[in-house]
C-alpha cells in the first residue's frame, strides 16, 4: 500500500509523520534525538529504509545518524568532517580574513544510485562525500579551493552551504548553495566548480552583479529536465534554462520576493513554489496571512494559495531546507515553518491542512513517498 | 590502568546509549589524565566522539566544563594528572554542559 513517511527536522528533535496515500490522518512519532538541533534528516531513493540524520548541539558538537530501517532505529556514524590539506580563510564579517572551521552539517543529499554514497554540504562552506553510507567523510575540496574562496562571507545564519542538487541524468554533474557565496556547478564529480551567478543582481553589493558574493537561499530542479533550475535568492526569484549560466528574473507579481524555500511540482516541471515573506528584517508574512505561492509558468504569474493557511496573526517564517513535495499522483506540498506547523496539501497547493501544530521550530522538510 | 568514576550530562548518556541512572565507570591509562579519560570514554562508547573535545583541535569544547573534587578544573592542561580521589575512584570526574543558551 502506497504510503508517505515525511522526515522534519527541529530545534529540538527530529519527527517521523506517516500517512497512507490519502494524507489526512497522520502518525506522528518523536522526538527523536531530543533536545538536539537537527538540521537535516533525508532518506535514499535507492533504499527508502535507509535515513541519514544531522544531529547538533553548541555543545557537543556535530553527530551524524543513520537509521537502515526507516527511522526505528538509529546508529551513530563518522562525524568528522576535516578540510582537505591547509583550511585556509574566507572573508570575515569585519572585512579581515578569518580561518575556515566546521561547525555543522545543514544538508544531506544520499547519492541518486547508490545508498552507500551520501554528500553533506556544511558550514564553514564545503561539500564533503562519503562512500561507505556516512561512517568516512572526504571534501571536494576543489569547491573551497576555488579561487573566488577567500572572498566568501557568511550570510546572518553563518557560512553554510545548504543546497546540493544531483543531477538525475548526468552523474558527473551536481550542483550548491552557499550563503552568502552563490550558486556553483561541477561537471566533473567534484574536483572543479565553476559559479554560476550571473544575471544575479544583489544590489546590497558593492558590485550588484559579482561573479560569487549572492545570498541564494535555495535552488531547485526537476528530475525530468535538470537543465532548468529555480532560485530564491535573498531577495528575487530566478530561473535558469541553461543549468545556471544565465539567470532571469521571474519574481513577476509576488507580493515580496524575499523567501526561502523554492520546490517544484512532481509532475508539472513548471510548476513552482515560494513562500514570500516580508523583508530580511522581518522574517514573517505580510500582514500576518501565511501565503504560499504557485506559478504554473516555471515563474511569473503567481496565485496565491491560501485554503487552509491561517490568514490573520501568523508571524512564522518557513525556513530554506522546509519544503517538499511527495510524487504521488495527485502531488503533495509539504513545509514545516518556525512555529512548529507542518503543513500538508494533497491537491498541489489548492487545499492545506496542518498535519501537526506545536512542534519546536522547524528547521527542514523531506518527504518519501513509500511503495 | 584506573578505574574511574566519571559522571557524564543528560545528552551524553543517551547519546551513548548509557542508562541514567548506571554508575558510570572507565578504565583508564595512566598516566590518569582528562585526555586519557575523554580517551577511554570515546573507546568505549564510540558516539561521544568529538563531543567533549573538539576533534580537530583537540581542545574542550568552549560549552563543556569539567569538576573534581569541587573544584572547576576546566582550564587546567588536559593532560595534568588529576586529582587523587578522582584516581583511586573514591570521586567521580563530573562533566557538565555548561549552562548557557536557552
Amino acid at each position: 500500500m502506497t504510503a508517505v513517511r515525511v522526515l522534519a527536522g527541529t530545534r529540538k528533535g527530529a519527527f517521523i509523520l506517516t500517512s497512507d496515500a490519502k494524507r489526512e490522518d497522520w502518525k506522528v512519532e518523536g522526538p527523536l534525538f531530543a533536545g538536539w538541533e537537527m538540521y537535516h534528516v533525508k532518506g535514499s531513493s535507492v533504499d527508502p529504509n535507509r535515513l541519514y540524520a544531522s544531529q547538533s548541539s553548541g555543545w557537543f558538537g556535530q553527530i551524524m545518524q543513520r537509521s537502515d530501517d526507516g527511522g526505528k532505529t538509529w546508529n551513530a556514524i563518522g562525524n568528522e568532517f576535516p578540510y582537505t590539506g591547509e583550511a585556509g580563510t574566507h572573508m570575515w564579517y569585519d572585512g579581515t580574513q578569518h580561518p575556515w572551521e566546521f561547525k555543522r552539517v545543514w544538508h544531506i543529499e544520499p547519492s541518486l544510485t547508490d545508498r552507500d554514497t551520501v554528500y553533506a554540504g556544511v558550514e564553514d562552506a564545503a561539500l564533503f562525500k562519503s562512500v561507505d553510507g556516512g561512517m568516512t567523510w572526504k571534501e571536494l575540496d576543489g569547491l573551497r579551493r576555488h579561487a573566488t574562496g577567500p572572498s566568501w562571507q557568511p550570510g546572518a545564519g553563518g557560512m553554510c552551504l545548504h543546497t546540493i542538487l544531483l543531477d538525475p541524468v548526468n552523474p558527473m554533474r551536481i550542483y550548491v548553495a552557499i550563503s552568502a557565496a552563490g550558486a556553483f556547478r561541477t561537471d566533473d564529480g567534484g574536483e572543479t566548480w565553476k559559479p554560476i551567478n550571473r544575471g544575479l543582481v544583489s544590489t546590497f553589493m558593492p558590485n550588484p552583479e559579482a561573479e560569487t558574493g549572492h545570498c541564494v537561499h535555495r535552488i531547485a530542479l526537476h528530475p525530468s529536465r535538470p537543465e532548468v533550475l529555480y532560485m530564491q535568492k535573498h531577495w528575487d526569484v530566478m530561473r535558469s534554462d541553461n543549468s545556471g549560466d544565465l539567470w532571469t528574473e521571474v519574481s513577476d507579481n509576488l507580493p515580496t520576493d524575499f523567501g526561502f524555500p523554492i520546490d517544484v511540482h512532481a509532475h508539472e516541471p513548471e510548476t513552482i513554489y515560494v513562500v514570500p515573506i516580508k523583508s530580511d528584517s522581518e522574517h514573517f508574512p505580510i500582514d500576518g496571512q501565511l501565503q504560499v505561492y504557485r506559478s504554473r509558468t516555471g515563474g511569473n504569474n503567481w496565485e496565491a494559495l491560501t485554503n487552509g493557511l491561517p490568514q490573520s496573526n501568523c508571524y512564522v517564517n518557513v525556513l530554506r531546507d522546509a519544503m517538499a513535495v511527495d510524487t504521488l499522483d495527485s502531488c503533495g506540498i509539504y513545509f514545516g515553518t518556525t512555529g512548529g506547523q507542518i503543513y500538508c496539501s494533497s491537491d498541489s497547493g489548492d487545499n492545506w491542512q496542518a498535519i501537526v501544530r506545536d512542534l519546536p521550530a522547524v528547521l527542514s522538510v523531506e518527504v518519501q513517498t513509500l511503495a | 590502568m584506573k578505574s574511574i568514576q566519571v559522571i557524564l550530562p543528560f545528552h551524553l548518556m543517551n547519546l551513548a546509549g548509557i542508562g541514567l541512572t548506571d554508575d558510570l565507570k572507565v578504565e583508564v591509562d595512566e598516566p590518569v589524565c582528562l585526555n586519557a579519560v575523554v580517551d577511554a570514554l570515546e573507546r568505549d562508547w564510540p558516539p561521544l566522539r568529538g563531543t567533549i573535545r573538539n576533534p580537530y583541535k583537540s581542545t574542550r569544547r568552549p560549552l563543556v566544563r569539567f569538576f573534581a573534587c569541587g573544584a572547576d578544573i576546566s582550564h587546567n592542561p588536559l593532560t595534568e594528572a588529576l586529582p587523587e580521589p578522582i584516581q583511586s575512584g573514591e570521586e567521580p570526574l563530573i562533566v557538565i554542559g555548561a549552562i548557557a543558551g536557552g
